[in-house]
């Protein structure tokens, strides 16, 4: 019943990537769409059996992987409501950014799009087993297939070298936090003696806090590391605003709607392994909000129109591992489920804008394409005011709900700053939809202004339903406060609770006591237990925050660009820092790359490689050659010395066993 | 009364002056026969051993000897003959060009 979910687009990627330079695009580019959305269907279906179930999940066996004495690994995929919520964003969502991609790579040549739609099938393939695996080595085969598939998508333009590099250091980068996720994953296996999510969390609870938790917080260290690298947070989310090279919808499914959220999936995953390591929370809110803040001034800058979506992401990303970190992982898989539809909108829609402008992205050479791109303009404002989180739009309820619970756990300083967060993104957000649709078109040098055509079909078609769904996606969590039921929160919350019952395996070992409930002391108390008054006071502060990055976004950069050109100057250190993104990748190069680069060149390469390897082979090669050159001088080629050398040596032979 | 020492005496004598022969000699032919001046010495020491222990085993090895001798002198001249149109000379000293 599971399986086909990932194997349908997995048969997708199989047929283009054999077949595809021989079908039409119309065949290729509809068998991808056909798997995404039979996928989906599937998936629609696993849904309600799971809710149905009494335990609210479905499980599949498919086979045994691994069977090594202690070390038992089936591939097993899961349905709980957490993989729901994960599989229905990555099988729907994806659908739509399928059908956008049919007529936004319509000019590639047909193997080119049938290149692109296989990846593409590929990647939803691994993303669907990321999420749907029930224990971490069937998660960390879809972790690095999605790598995998990112990479071959930021560089699918690889002739272009700035593409191609970026794509190495996506993945690279990505290698960095896999390495600590494995090393989560050992110490886990070590510790726990099992790989599945549920035997992990039930052991975990089952144990006193005080018991093993360095290890714990040891383990999830490492595997939040890996969430780093996966899901671009500090201080490895220096790839993402590069994976821009690749193409918009590929930003749009992969680097804004699913793949990135894989590391807030995964906390979200083992938040009963998180809850009973407190430092690592501690850290994963730190590095959230700190993300969340520094990408967020980033984005304030930047002049393309991408790349200030990117590092949005980073940011909302950085508040989603916020929610994380204190413990509101329903609220962190809410904001990642409402994110997945408004920035999935806003990248296509940028990809809308690009696709008319024959591939313009820079800020500053655009405007006024709110009259030439009516659809556009109205789903990218409706995108941009559900990120800024302006009631009732799907970014208010979810960031707020971070916010709120961040509040309520007396998390202050992570509050404020999350706050402060919000302001500059509802101030980037509308820079950018000021700089992009109105005022006077810059730089229009490029005699295309006159026939501008916005979205065709099937893009246009896409941008009103995540339109739609931006307005709409929110409303499943309203919180206690407005007379909601957060009914994602109550439909979330078993999944991030052991199980009562030991799992049904008798060769489970690990039992160190009688498993009770599961032990949350660090959890926040629960919306409707807390004061309402003060949850309406803050959600109005944060309403009246988004509503002034607004307002300021449209001072500077609808009414007076004069002013924010005077501001840039006068704070013009600051301007160039954030231009230059705190110069992150430059200290990274100049502190982990460089010093990479002398020592392989001058220790690995001419040290060892050159002079001890090949010193060594080219050295015996020199002492045959030169004792050989001595030695030969023996063979005279005279026939009697010859003789006379071997009558000696019988006689020599012959005399020491005679004499001896 | 000729012991078993004489002959071995007379087939060492032979042998050295063989060996003297084949080293000293600057004739391709004249080592040639030193050779089977050798040769011929250890048969004289097999056929003496022989009779000495009361077995015919000496004389059948040295029929082996003579047939093998016969057979290197026909291939030896051969060679010698080829070697002598090739260089006009029959001296040991012309043929060293396979060396180094």
């Amino acid at each position: 019943m599971l399986a086909p979910i990932p194997l349908l687009p997995l048969a997708g990627f199989v047929i283009n990537a054999f077949l595809g330079r021989r079908l039409p695009k119309t065949v290729s580019g509809g068998l991808a769409c056909l798997a995404m959305l039979g996928a989906f269907a599937v998936s629609v279906l696993a849904v309600l059996q799971a809710r149905g179930a009494p335990e609210h999940f479905i499980q599949q066996t498919l086979f045994q992987w691994i069977a090594s004495g202690d070390l038992k690994i089936p591939v097993a995929l899961r349905v709980d409501p957490l993989s729901s919520v994960m599989i229905l964003v990555v099988t729907g969502i994806g659908s739509l950014i399928h059908i956008y991609s049919t007529a936004y790579m319509h000019e590639e040549s047909d193997g080119e799009y049938a290149r692109y739609f296989s990846y593409l099938n590929l990647f939803a393939a691994f993303m669907l087993v990321l999420v749907l695996g029930s224990t971490f080595p069937v998660m960390f085969v879809g972790w690095e297939g999605v790598g995998l598939c990112s990479y071959l998508l930021i560089g699918f333009w690889f002739r272009k070298p700035s593409a191609a590099d970026a794509g190495k250091k996506a993945f690279v980068v990505n290698r960095i936090g896999d390495f600590g996720f494995i090393l989560g994953m050992l110490i886990l296996f070590i510790e726990f003696g099992s790989l599945d999510f549920q035997r992990i969390a039930w052991a975990v609870s089952a144990r006193a806090p005080e018991l093993s938790m360095g290890v714990v917080t040891v383990a999830t260290l490492l595997l939040f590391l890996g969430a780093t690298g996966k899901s671009a947070q500090i201080p490895l989310y220096v790839w993402l605003p590069d994976a821009m090279e690749g193409p918009t919808p590929v930003s749009a499914l992969i680097h804004a709607a699913t793949m990135v959220t894989a590391g807030v999936y995964m906390i979200g995953r083992n938040a009963v392994l998180f809850q009973h390591a407190p430092i690592t929370l501690g850290v994963v809110a730190g590095i959230g909000v700190a993300t969340a803040l520094m990408a967020g001034t980033i984005g304030l800058v930047q002049n393309d129109i991408k790349r200030v979506l990117a590092y949005s992401t980073v940011s909302q990303l950085g508040y989603m591992f916020l929610a994380m970190g204190v413990g509101a992982y329903a609220a962190g898989i809410f904001h990642l489920y409402t994110h997945a539809f408004f920035k999935a909108l806003l990248f296509l829609g940028s990809g809308a804008v690009i696709h008319a402008l024959a591939g313009e992205q820079d800020l500053r050479n655009m405007g006024g394409l709110k009259k030439a791109l009516p659809i556009t303009y109205w789903t990218f404002l409706i995108g941009a005011i559900a990120i800024a989180g302006v009631p009732p739009l799907a970014g208010f309820f979810s960031k707020d709900e971070i916010l709120w619970r961040t509040f309520s756990g007396g998390h202050t300083v992570l509050w404020t700053i999350g706050m402060v967060t919000a302001f500059l993104t509802a101030t980037y957000m509308f820079r950018l939809v000021f700089l992009t649709f109105f005022g006077d078109r810059h730089g229009h040098d490029h005699g295309h202004g006159e026939h501008l055509h916005d979205a065709p079909p099937a893009m246009a078609l896409v941008l009103i339903v995540l339109a739609i769904g931006s307005i709409v996606a929110g409303f499943v969590g309203i919180p206690h406060a407005l007379g909601g039921g957060n009914r994602i929160e109550a439909f979330l919350e078993p999944s991030f609770e052991a199980h009562a019952q030991a799992p049904d395996n008798p060769e489970f070992q690990v039992v160190q006591g009688t498993p009770g409930t599961p032990r949350l002391e660090g959890r926040v108390e629960r919306a409707h237990e807390a004061d309402t008054q003060t949850e309406l006071l803050l959600m109005g502060v944060s309403t009246g925050v988004a509503i002034a990055g607004i307002v300021l976004a449209s001072y500077f950069w609808l009414r007076n660009r004069a002013a924010a050109t005077r501001v840039a100057r006068s704070a013009a250190p600051v301007y160039t820092l954030l231009l230059n993104k705190y110069y992150v990748d430059e200290i990274y190069d100049a502190l982990i790359v460089q010093p990479i680069k002398g020592v392989s060149t001058l220790v690995l390469w001419q040290g060892v490689d050159a002079a001890l390897i090949d010193g060594t082979v080219n050295g015996v090669g020199r002492l045959v050659r030169a004792s050989s050159d001595t030695l030969r001088r023996l063979q005279t080629g005279s026939i009697r010395a010859y003789a006379a050398s071997l009558f000696f040596g019988v006689v020599v032979i012959l005399g020491w066993y005679l004499w001896r | 009364m000729a012991t078993l020492n004489h002959f071995l005496i007379l087939s060492g004598v032979l042998f050295a002056i063989g060996t003297a022969g084949v080293f000293l000699r600057r004739n391709l032919i004249t080592i040639l026969l030193s050779i089977e001046i050798m040769l011929n010495a250890v048969n004289i020491t097999f056929v003496a051993v022989g009779r000495y222990l009361g077995t015919v085993d000496g004389q059948i090895i040295t029929f082996f000897v003579m047939t093998v001798a016969a057979a290197e002198a026909a291939v030896g001249l051969a060679l010698v003959i080829a070697l002598f149109r090739h260089r006009e000379t029959l001296s040991p000293d012309a043929f060293t060009s396979l060396k180094w």
